[in-house]
């Protein structure tokens, strides 16, 4: 499991620096010891911080500054004091998420500077969540134009980061509940939230998370905007990052831990265990997005000719460049075709159903869209080898098979048989065979693996998959 | 001149983009640059020579990158020194700025402020980071630090209400920074540090300053920022506030943290024609570079 625990948290910086101004802001200062006590019990080796108080332009910028230190005065509350940071950032796995976004489609870019300002977002949640700074952390930004897919993405780019790594993670969302604060300075003993029907949305809103249902909230996140939150550049986005960090689930095990109010706006600590609370279904009905293909590269002339006035992202670096052309899968009565594999290099579906049985096209660990191969090319254009990683590779293989069994139905507990193509025998059997185990290995298909010359793309594997669909 | 023998000498638009301090690669800022922006950097060029002719005393500024939901806020504290790195850009801009404040200044801005029903509060927190925006255009307008500043913040009420009331909370604050600087016996010059269209790109060329990639973002923009600098030079100043609301909403223009209107209240909805000393895009954003002339339209009238 990736995901060990999720957290929201406000950004406010009462809790950490004026805990005693008021009950609320104490109990909210508990309820992040809480958090930060079960963070601990999770088992988790990184914390993810998505914040919406760190806002970017161009893409997603993610902290690699391995020990950022500074002090943070807010902005508004200046007068409850300084905020002194010393973070301990896991830098390597900021660049391998950057890499893995850029896999995806997505602009991403690492920010590694002497005194750049963390935001106070951030700077609360670690602060009080990873108080003796004992675990790593990443940040991410939110970016002011990415819509619901381009945030999908980025945090599908995290889990294959984090997989790769092999990393157990906490997420944490900074953000407010409704955003609307008093805009006269009041006492703290004053403090409430700011309107009745602030207090009721944020009441529904708790609800759902307290039963689990973060999907739901996800699902609900443009209408929850647009009713109490102050259109500021960052919309109600952490819902979205961290319901596909959760894999768009419904029956999580939620908790409120408290919900207090910030100078008016909607502060609340929620612990979101990924243990399944044993109700509720999944109910995803937005498309499950897995590479960005937006308004990216808007600055590329040379393929600004899009009629809807975007471009398609560049293929990355990793991409088999001028290898075989693609083709659109050969549609027919029993056909699986989708847009979520990537493209055949010839004339045939991704699969065909026979009966029960669905018998896969060979399947590589290509991304659809951008056709950038995870873990790397095996060689370049000129045909010189390339250093890859063949457990990524494999990995991608075995996403790739799971989202053509999804189109028709089925899942990954359905493979019956698989033959496996290695163009290396004696360098990635043993990767590949350590990433099986933890897959497929599991379900406990019959196996085949076989050495190859070559495959058509700078690929290392293949597999040949059949499946006995349910009935 | 206001009874206090106090006045607005100059009134500026003068936006942050810190790729132009970027592009001029001075000391202060870490980042070099091989240039870049030329067209709006001459516009500053142009409108320094035109400040250096205009005897003042103090540059006051609004910047919207200093954004406070709870009032408006003034730096309150004689000095600030420290290193400021553009959260967006931090490849560009990493500036190392010591700046002084009048703190007269502010504190009669403050005041009258407050008497005007504005919520109002001095930041005297000495670890404050003053914002990108706010150095960015002091720079620009003034690289050798020469003249103490007062430093306003972008109260989001545009954001928490209507761009309407934002005009309304802008314009009496407009009305109170005129009324203090009279009451201050000073020669003030006047910052509205904004751009018009804000529309950025989302991508960025390999070499930031690589101009065979720099545009508006759309003609929708270009046309709304020719229309907002032919009134501002055709001394329509009413009508630019009239328009506000469509422009800053369809061209999700910077005006939203209210500078501009602030600007424009504070030199008393001036209906000469403003000097435009430059325009050009960065990222996509449109950015004009603007002088009303407030003293010598004074001796022309007088």
């Amino acid at each position: 499991m990736t995901v060990v625990a999720s957290f929201l948290v406000p950004v406010h910086p009462h809790p950490l620096l004026a805990p005693e101004a008021n009950e609320g802001y104490g109990r909210l200062r508990a309820a992040f010891e809480e958090a930060a006590a079960r963070i601990e019990a999770s088992g988790a080796d990184l914390i993810i911080v998505y914040s919406t108080t760190w806002p970017s332009i161009i893409g997603h910028q993610i902290q690699a500054d391995p020990n950022p230190v500074w002090n943070l005065v807010d902005h508004d509350f200046h007068d409850l004091g300084t905020m002194h940071y010393d973070f301990q950032i896991d830098a390597e796995f900021a660049h391998a998420w950057r890499d893995a976004a850029e896999q995806r489609g997505l602009t991403a870019r690492t920010v590694n500077y002497h005194g750049f300002p963390i935001d106070v977002g951030s700077v609360v949640s670690l602060s009080l969540l990873n108080r003796n700074n004992r675990i790593p952390a990443a940040i991410v930004s939110s970016n002011v134009y990415a819509n619901r897919a381009e945030t999908t993405v980025l945090a599908k780019s995290c889990i294959d980061a984090a997989q790769a790594a092999g990393k157990k993670v906490a997420v944490v969302a900074a953000m407010s509940l409704s955003n609307r604060m008093f805009t006269r300075r009041i006492e703290p003993e004053d403090d409430r939230i700011h309107s009745l029907k602030d207090d009721e949305w944020n009441s529904k809103i708790l609800q759902f998370l307290g039963d689990g249902r973060l999907e739901d909230v996800g699902q609900l996140s443009r209408t929850i905007h647009n009713q109490i939150r102050v259109q500021k550049v960052v919309a109600f986005k952490p819902m979205w990052f961290l319901s596909a960090m959760n894999d768009h689930r419904n029956d999580l095990t939620g908790e409120v831990l408290a919900y207090e109010a910030l100078h008016g706006a909607g502060g609340a600590v929620v612990h979101l265990d990924p243990a399944s609370n044993g109700k509720g279904d999944k109910e995803y009905d937005e498309e499950d997005v897995e590479v960005f293909g937006g308004d990216r590269n808007v600055l590329d002339t040379e393929s600004d000719n899009a009629e809807d006035g975007t471009t398609a992202p560049q293929a990355p670096a990793s991409s088999p460049g001028s290898g075989p052309a693609l083709w659109d899968p050969v549609e027919g009565e029993d056909a699986v075709n989708t847009d979520t594999a990537p493209k055949p290099v010839g004339a045939y579906p991704h699969a065909r159903r026979v009966g029960d049985m669905l018998y896969l096209s060979g399947v590589g660990p290509r991304q659809p869209g951008t056709n950038a191969i995870p873990g790397g090319p095996i060689h370049d254009e000129a045909g010189q080898p390339l250093d890859y990683d063949i457990k990524a590779q494999t990995q991608a293989v075995v996403t790739n098979v799971e989202r053509v069994l999804k189109e028709a139905g089925g899942s990954l507990e359905d493979v019956v048989d698989v033959t496996s193509f290695l163009v290396d025998m004696d360098r990635d059997f043993a990767g590949y065979n350590e990433v099986w185990a933890e897959t497929l290995g599991k379900v406990g298909p019959t196996r085949t693996t076989l050495a190859i010359r070559a495959l058509p793309t700078p690929i290392a594997v293949e597999m040949k998959v059949v499946a006995h669909l349910p009935k | 001149m206001g009874m206090g023998g106090g006045q607005i000498v100059a009134g500026c638009l003068a936006p942050h983009p810190p790729h132009l301090v970027y592009a001029e690669s001075p000391p202060q800022n870490e980042p070099k640059a091989e240039g870049g922006w030329e067209q709006l950097r001459w516009g500053y060029d142009r409108l320094r020579a035109s400040l250096a002719d205009v005897e003042h005393d103090v540059v006051v500024i609004l910047s919207p990158h200093w954004q406070t939901y709870v009032g408006t806020h003034f730096l309150g504290l004689p000095r600030f020194e420290g290193f400021s790195v553009d959260p967006v850009f931090p490849n560009l801009f990493r500036y190392t700025y010591d700046l002084s404040i009048d703190l007269d200044l502010a504190e009669g801005i403050h005041a009258e402020a407050m008497s005007a029903g504005l919520d109002a509060h001095m930041m005297r927190n000495p670890d404050f980071r003053v914002d990108y925006g706010t150095i960015t255009t002091a720079h620009l307008t003034d690289p050798s630090w020469s003249k103490p500043l007062v430093v306003i913040s972008s109260n989001r009420s545009r954001h928490y209400y209507s761009v309407e009331v934002m005009q309304e909370m802008m314009a009496e604050l407009g009305r109170a920074t005129r009324k203090a600087i009279e009451a201050s016996g000073k020669r003030a010059v006047v910052l509205a540090s904004n751009s018009l269209s804000h529309r950025h790109f989302t991508t960025e060329p390999e070499v930031p300053e690589d101009m065979s990639h720099e545009h508006i973002t759309s003609h929708a923009m270009h046309l709304w920022d020719m229309r907002i600098i032919d009134h501002m030079v055709n001394g329509r100043s009413k009508q630019l506030l009239d328009e506000m609301p469509e422009f800053t909403d369809q061209a999700i223009a910077e005006t939203d943290g209210g500078a501009l209107t602030w600007l424009l209240h504070a030199l008393d909805l001036p209906d000469y024609n403003a000097t435009l000393h430059g325009y050009g895009t960065v990222i996509g954003t449109g950015n004009a570079i603007v002088e009303w002339p407030a003293w010598r339209h004074r001796e022309d009238s007088a």
